[in-house]
């Protein structure tokens, strides 16, 4: 028996029952664009995260001000700032810690030439690039004198650049935010999202002295919603995070058993979370898809089921003309495999076209990764072999005076 | 002399039934040389199909031994038995038999396909024996495309293609008209005599019998006549 004729039957067979051929293999259709589907809904989705989490800056912590409760109940952070600019200080000087950087957050409206353009502004001092590992695509960050100075400088994101100043150099220009003129003398590299999806990259930073005075129009001054702090190592964050409670306790006279007025938390672990969220989310998605693969399989079953007992007489016929019972059994098993190879074969397109709708129409970032590919092949190969097998081996222990008997 | 082509000694059957066992065949025991043909005839349930399937290595026998050409049948595996029905043996049934989506071309070829034919190769083959049996033209036609007559044509091409030295006919006419009859049996004669291809047909009617140059007749799973025509005719 010549192997090549045996793919030859099969595709005889199959196209003579065309209708259930295709209905047959839609279910691993389906189950291998769902595979495919999922594994790079995840892969994208871990891939977001872990970007998000690189540019977020790595041993963070995040001191709010305000407490995180009162007197048991829970309530707003950050209502009254409670941390000082010499708080900060008293921050980054403790011996665990890097850098520390006080900010203050907001938005505004920003003016150039005639365009204009609504964004958040964050108030900071020059510590804030460090503390977020966040590189210059242009020009440079604002010093310590600038934010003793309250100078009129800003550093722009790349969303604000290219909204403002499209292909113009925005180094040197003068905007207005709120009103009040700045010069832009950088521009920030881009970043993309955050772990909460926010655009990191629209936004502007200035001296935090300068945003209190001519930005936000409130009396708080020397204040900071919160205090960004980076750990000298990821060894040092819990040591860092008891002393940043200490500090804060004893400078803000908090007695034994009275609530903090301010909050800590540890962001890398907060991503690390989320990492581990996202993770087991593409795993459950990868399950349900493979589960839906394997219910394929059995519509393969079920069919070359049918098949051999509706053939049952050609069956009869081949064995009288002399096939062998493995004859049979390959014909039968090449057939199944065939059936999932070329619903694989789809599948494969319609999850990665599904995909690619996906990343386009919902925004969603989506990663075809060369194993998916591989393990839904592998596995529509193994499915079509497993649920093969059975019938196949059925047809081929038919008894052949039987089976030329029967209608 | 050589060994006699078939041989079968006390051959025995048994079915086991919800009934109990049903003795098929009861101890047949004769030899058929190359080159005969022989017409095996009785009622239904007489044996007859039982031992023709037995014969046609489809089956084995319960007890006794069953020679073809000279190699004992009944030790053999189940692959071994495929290959003697591919090579040695053609089938005819009453029914045709053929696979009614494949052409007429394919239907013959595909015996050729279990003989490890290459694909071009069994190709021609099929097509040379299709013009044998007159069929040249319509060898693209599907079962279903063809008479009665011409599909029984096309099933004793696909006998014919791996040049069997026995082709085993089941009532070979039983679904024809007798003017077809006639000429699938005239096929058969001219078969048997110019190539010497034995034959053995089973029949219920007795002028299909009498093409045969023997008759065998079974009852109750025993024979209970085997004559020549020479001898009928005496």
């Amino acid at each position: 028996m010549i192997f090549s004729s045996l793919f030859e039957t099969a595709w005889h067979a199959l196209a003579t029952h065309r209708m259930r051929s295709f209905l047959t293999m839609l279910g691993m259709v389906i189950g291998v664009a769902a595979v495919i589907l999922m594994m790079a809904i995840g892969a994208g989705a871990q891939e977001m995260v872990r970007g998000a989490i690189q540019s977020m800056g790595s041993n963070l912590f995040i001191i709010m001000s305000g407490a995180s409760t009162s007197g048991g109940a829970r309530v707003a952070t950050g209502n009254a700032p409670t941390l000082t600019f010499d708080d900060a200080d008293a921050i980054r000087d403790l011996k665990d810690i890097l850098v520390a950087a006080p900010v203050s957050p907001g938005s505004a409206q920003l003016i150039y030439n005639g365009v204009n353009w609504s964004t958040s502004v964050f108030g900071t001092t020059p510590d804030y690039i460090q503390v977020r590992n966040w590189p210059m695509a242009a020009g440079g960050f604002f010093s310590e004198a600038d934010v003793r100075s309250g100078a009129r400088v800003v550093v722009i994101g790349q969303v604000v650049a290219n909204e403002l100043f499209g292909a113009e150099d925005p180094i040197g220009k003068i905007i207005r935010i709120k009103q009040a003129p700045f010069e832009v003398i950088g521009v920030l590299a881009a970043k993309g999202q955050s772990l909460d999806g926010r655009d990191q990259d629209d936004t502007v930073i200035v001296p935090i002295t300068s945003a209190q005075q001519k930005v936000f129009s409130s009396s708080i001054r020397n204040r900071a919603r919160f205090v960004m702090a980076q750990a000298v190592s990821a060894k040092a964050m819990n040591d860092a995070e008891a002393a940043i409670n200490d500090t804060l306790r004893s400078r803000h006279r908090i007695g034994v058993g009275q609530d903090d007025d301010f909050s800590v938390r540890n962001l890398t672990a907060l991503a690390e979370t989320a990492a581990a969220t996202t993770r087991i989310m593409s795993i459950l998605l990868g399950t349900i898809a493979a589960i839906s693969l394997v219910v394929g399989g059995i519509g393969i079953m079920n069919i070359m089921l049918v098949s051999v007992t509706e053939r049952t007489r050609e069956i009869g016929i081949r064995m009288a003309i002399g096939a062998r019972r493995r004859d049979v059994l390959w014909q039968f098993l090449i057939e199944a495999l065939t059936l999932s190879l070329i619903g694989c074969g789809i599948g494969l397109l319609l999850g990665v076209g599904g995909a690619l709708l996906v990343s386009s129409l919902a925004g969603l970032p989506v990663s075809i990764t060369p194993t998916s590919v591989l393990l839904a092949v592998g596995v529509s190969f193994l499915i079509g072999v497993f649920f093969g097998f059975y019938p196949a081996q059925r047809a081929a222990g038919l008894d052949p005076i039987e089976a030329l008997r029967s209608q | 002399m050589t060994a006699p082509l078939i041989e079968v000694t006390a051959l025995e059957k048994d079915y086991s039934t919800g009934a109990g066992v049903f003795q098929a065949l009861r101890g047949v025991s004769m030899t058929i040389a190359e080159g005969e043909f022989v017409a095996i005839m009785g009622a239904s349930g007489s044996g007859k199909s039982t031992f023709m399937n037995l014969l046609g290595c489809l089956d084995r026998p319960t007890r006794g031994s069953y020679r073809l050409n000279g190699q004992d049948v009944g030790r053999m595996t189940s692959d071994q038995l495929a290959a003697l029905r591919n090579r040695e043996i053609g089938f005819v049934f009453q029914g045709f038999n053929l696979l009614p989506k494949l052409t007429a071309l394919d239907n013959v070829a595909l015996p050729l396909m279990y003989a490890g034919m290459a694909r071009e190769a069994r190709r021609q083959r099929a097509q040379a024996v299709l013009e044998r049996v007159g069929l040249g033209e319509r060898s693209n036609h599907t079962p279903l495309q063809l008479s009665g007559g011409q599909q029984q044509r096309v099933a004793i091409a696909r006998a014919l293609a791996t040049r069997p030295r026995i082709i085993f006919a089941d009532e070979p006419t039983g679904n024809l008209d007798t003017e077809t009859s006639r000429q699938v049996m005239e096929f058969f004669t001219q078969l048997n005599r110019e190539e010497g291809i034995t034959l053995v047909l089973v029949t219920h009617e007795a002028d299909i019998a009498d093409y045969a140059q023997r008759r065998i007749r079974f009852q109750d799973g025993r024979v209970v006549e085997d004559v020549t025509r020479a001898e009928v005719a005496a």
